[in-house]
């Protein structure tokens, strides 16, 4: 039927199966309907047991990030017309642990979030009487990129070296903590620097590139890490020939 | 629920996936990661060649001679023509990936990614014409 579209949906029961399953259902399609609406068609037609996140249907909160035939997508903001006549193949995001059907686990993510400090450190706070810290938009232009992240976790589904090697801190957590060390404001570099030097964090990335190409809010994790190994490589090599300090 | 042995109420059982060995075959930009990755092996080949190139040189003009003529052999022909184009890819990929690795500022402006990138080709460009310029001469 050319105003409907199948969908085959991952579907993962831990108490009655050790495997995951696909059930096919098919769903209305008009031009302006999203993934997300086929999975509610479903949810509340169809089947009132299948199982994922979702809350705010408008790409800001990051929670319906599933994989649409194999790439890392945002259910909300990918539209099934753009996939007919179909099937549609939804599952669950890779390289994190599946929880129920379309529902991962991201608390790795979560534990490496708060890890990289992301939130403005300082060494003294100033009193309020002596007003706001000022910035240009040009100092706001430094980080702005960064600071779009929604923590969508489509950058992790895509990144193989984090499937490889769950130790690997990963692409939006460096590029978040790269956000606050590009805020004039932020004096907190040195202390992240120990946590991403580590071989576990931008030493880990090969930079493939993917979690820049499916990043929903263009982001460019990528080249958050990659200017973190620069300016890791900088900060050693003035240690080496400045050992005392420049 | 009860029944199974690997499920509780207060921590249901995850399914962990295992990543493919052939991960790198799922999608075109893997692949050519990968591609770029092994382009490596043929930079560290090219090296090789070039300091055998200089030790034929520096042993006189029969073990040049002899040097190319191995040279000319279709093994190692074939394997300069394959390793010619993965540096060039190389290089490619390089060029493409420094504009992100390096903000350049002049003064308080942001210098463009295009022209980070373009002042990479253009010395690549200049480097080129020099060794040609060289050749030539010689």
């Amino acid at each position: 039927m050319g105003d409907h579209i199948t969908l085959q949906i991952a579907r993962y029961l831990p108490e009655k199966q050790s495997e995951p399953t696909f059930d096919e259902h098919e769903v209305p399609c008009p031009k302006d309907w999203v993934v997300l609406d086929g999975l509610n068609y479903i949810k509340d037609k169809i089947d009132g047991t299948l199982s994922y996140r979702w809350s705010c249907r408008m790409g800001i909160c990051g929670s319906c990030g599933m994989t649409v035939n194999g790439e890392p997508k945002l259910t909300c903001a990918t539209f099934m017309a753009d996939y007919a006549p179909g099937p549609l193949r939804i599952e669950p995001l890779r390289n994190f642990p599946v929880i129920r059907d379309l529902i991962v686990d991201i608390g790795d993510f979560m534990r490496k979030l708060v890890n990289v400090k992301p939130f403005i450190v300082r060494r003294y706070d100033k009193p309020l009487s002596e007003g706001e810290y000022l910035q240009t938009p040009q100092e706001l232009d430094e980080y702005k990129q960064f600071s779009m992240c929604i923590n969508c976790m489509l950058c992790y589904a895509a990144c193989p070296i984090y499937g490889l090697d769950p130790k690997f801190i990963g692409p939006a957590a460096i590029a978040l903590a790269q956000r606050y060390n590009l805020d004039n404001r932020d004096e907190g570099a040195k202390q992240r620097m120990e946590v991403l030097s580590e071989h576990a964090g931008i030493w880990g990335c090969t930079f493939v590139g993917e979690c820049t190409k499916v990043c929903p809010k263009h982001v460019d994790p990528a080249g958050a890490i990659q200017r973190y190994k620069l300016t890791a490589a900088l900060e050693e090599m003035k240690t080496f020939f400045m050992p005392r300090g420049a | 629920m009860a029944g199974s042995p690997n499920y509780t109420d207060y921590h249901p059982r995850w399914l962990r996936r295992r990543v493919s060995t052939y991960w790198w075959l799922g999608s075109w930009s893997y692949f050519a990661f990968v591609l770029r990755e092994a382009s490596c092996i043929f930079v560290a080949w090219f090296v090789v060649y070039l300091l055998l190139l200089v030790r034929a040189v520096l042993q006189g003009e029969a073990n040049y001679q002899q040097f190319m003529s191995w040279s000319a052999t279709p093994a190692i022909f074939w394997l300069n023509v394959v390793s010619f184009l993965f540096l060039v890819y190389h290089a490619y990929s390089f060029f493409d990936a420094a504009p992100r690795a390096m903000v350049v500022h002049i003064g308080k402006t942001r210098v463009p990614a295009s022209w980070v990138a373009g002042g990479h080709y253009a010395a690549w460009v200049v480097a080129s014409a020099v060794i040609f310029w060289v050749l030539l001469r010689a």
